[in-house]
């Protein structure tokens, strides 16, 4: 008797709290093809009379969306490739190469995890500004460029590299950089996508800096340029609809074909240990 | 030695990464922190004086400081991980069924972008149009000014930073409760345990160091909280919805007071490495690397 009830009480809560997660994002794309005016309306309507794309031409025609859409694919595309290269050698260095100080550096490092990067932000604005990078792509890109969890994550997934692969490698002749190229580097392809996927979300929907850094409004990522919008266009909820689909959209697509890979490096990284 | 000196090759970008754009600047805030560096010494840096603590005197003699503090704290405690667990255990349970599925829709939330969903929440609250008080009209409870109203502004926010946020402590969760061993169960199942008593004498204690690590993880998140007053409430109404975060920002980038935005940034790393330390000691759990 109370097996029976389990099952559907237990589904049933998982309908519910899915239902709860997905509805604004529902919402959200159904206002985004409603008419200016429409949902301001009462009751609330759940779906557009009559779907349109005419906030969608507007944003693009007259706000310029089209332009913080190519900054933020930029930024965040050229954060994530640079850090990718620095973070995934240097946590392969860390796991598999000696050098002197090398344990030392690694627990300074790690202890310096718990220092939130915020911390660092108003000097940062003043080296920035004295590098002239100050409102320049450069000034989001450059302090992404590497990462102490991105280097943690790597070297975790790179300890588990045989070394009798390496040693033979050597052997036969190969220079490190070789090395690197053609044995670790497919080895750690897995963990590779994983921070990938973790780095292109994390420079698309970084917020705080950006906002800091970039003044000028061409230069605006989709987060900064959507929440000035959203304090000019406080009415206009039809358009700041829109403008949400466009920024979440990308995000969202990448993290669903691989999200594969975006959990398991959630999971794996934290079960460890 | 050729492998020493490869091996620089691949740790030097990275070190020197950090070290310039991190290392350097959270030294430098903490001497910064002890100065008087203001919009006259950004002009000319002989306008630079040391003041001492003289800065975190009056940040804590400030009562924006502490109702700042205390938003903060709230919306730590609040929103804290009971959601997690209990999408946890569900998505875990045997009964279970479309988990793929399900996993992805919980989580889906975390991976957005946290200023767009804030528009929408921000329309889903409001006063007159927002769903939110249509579905409370239909149990007969009278419209709330959910961003409006000082009382409300705080708890309203949480609401959804905790819909933002609760997947990715229920994934790390989850991964915790799939590894502990079935057998545990069934022995407890032979002894006659109840669902609750196996929850409470085999889940909860196999899961304590991952519940620990994620309530670090959750704290020290939750204390960054910025960009949700920023676009929601802009830190109203009557600065219900300030946060450290929010303060440093103003202090900072809005009236150009960097050392005392310094001091703000530094107490908030303060307050962060207390908690961790204290829940470390705590749970005598040694450090999980």
């Amino acid at each position: 008797m109370k097996r029976k009830l389990a099952a559907p009480f237990v589904n049933g809560l998982l309908l519910a709290a899915a239902v709860i997660t997905l509805f604004p994002l529902f919402w959200m794309t159904s206002t985004s093809l409603m008419v200016p005016g429409e949902a301001s309306t009462f009751p609330p309507p759940l779906f557009p009379s009559r779907a349109t794309f005419a906030n969608y031409r507007e944003l693009f025609a007259h706000a310029g969306l089209g332009r913080y859409l190519a900054n933020s694919v930029l930024v965040a595309t050229v954060a994530t490739i640079v850090s990718l290269v620095f973070n995934v050698s240097a946590g392969y260095a860390f796991a598999k190469l000696r050098f002197a100080g090398r344990e030392r550096i690694f627990k300074l490092l790690l202890g310096a995890l718990v220092i939130p990067g915020q911390v660092a932000m108003v000097p940062l604005f003043l080296l920035l500004k004295h590098l002239g990078l100050v409102n320049t792509y450069g000034g989001v890109i450059v302090p992404a460029m590497a990462s102490i969890f991105g280097i943690f994550l790597v070297r975790q997934y790179a300890l588990s590299i045989p070394n009798e692969l390496l040693e033979a490698a050597r052997i036969d002749g190969a220079s490190e950089f070789r090395i690197f190229r053609l044995i670790v580097v497919p080895v750690l392809k897995p963990i590779i996508v994983t921070l990938a996927v973790f780095t292109l979300l994390g420079t698309w929907n970084d917020f705080m800096w950006p906002l800091i850094v970039l003044t000028d409004k061409d230069l605006y990522t989709l987060p900064v340029a959507l929440a000035t919008l959203s304090r000019e266009h406080v009415q206009d909820d039809e358009m700041m609809m829109a403008g949400s689909v466009v920024t979440i959209l990308p995000v969202l697509l990448v993290f669903l074909s691989l999200q594969r890979y975006y959990i398991q490096g959630l999971m794996g990284g934290s079960v460890k240990g | 030695m050729r492998f020493e000196r490869a091996a620089w090759w691949f740790v030097a970008p990275a070190l020197l990464v950090i070290g310039v754009f991190f290392f350097l600047p959270v030294f430098a805030a903490l001497l910064m922190s002890l100065t008087d560096f203001d919009i006259y010494a950004l002009a000319d840096l002989r306008n630079l004086r040391f003041v001492g603590l003289s800065n975190y005197v009056s940040l804590l003699q400030t009562p924006l400081f502490w109702q700042a503090f205390g938003n903060t704290l709230y919306f730590v405690v609040v929103g804290a991980i009971g959601v997690s667990l209990g999408a946890a255990l569900l998505l875990h349970s045997r009964l279970a069924r479309f988990k793929a599925f399900f996993r992805t829709a919980l989580f889906a939330p975390v991976v957005t972008t946290l200023v767009a969903v804030a528009v929408i929440w921000r329309y889903l609250f409001n006063t007159r149009y927002g769903l939110l008080n249509y579905a409370l009209g239909g149990v007969g409870i009278q419209p709330i000014d959910w961003l409006g109203d000082p009382h409300w502004a705080m708890p309203a926010i949480i609401v959804f930073a905790v819909w933002k946020n609760f997947g990715y402590n229920m994934i790390i969760l989850l991964a915790g409760l799939q590894s502990i061993p079935e057998e545990l169960y069934e022995a407890a199942r032979i002894d006659g345990a109840s669902i609750w008593r196996q929850f409470r004498y085999v889940t909860l204690p196999m899961l304590a160091p991952i519940l620990l690590m994620v309530s670090i993880l959750t704290i020290a998140g939750y204390f960054q909280l910025f960009a949700e007053p920023y676009v929601m409430t802009q830190g109203g109404p009557l600065q219900s919805t300030v946060s450290v975060l929010y303060l440093m920002y103003e202090e900072g980038f809005k009236w150009w007071n960097l050392g005392s935005a310094s001091a703000v940034a530094f107490v908030l790393f303060l307050v962060i490495f207390g908690i961790t330390a204290l829940q470390l000691r705590y749970t005598r759990q040694g450090a999980w690397t």
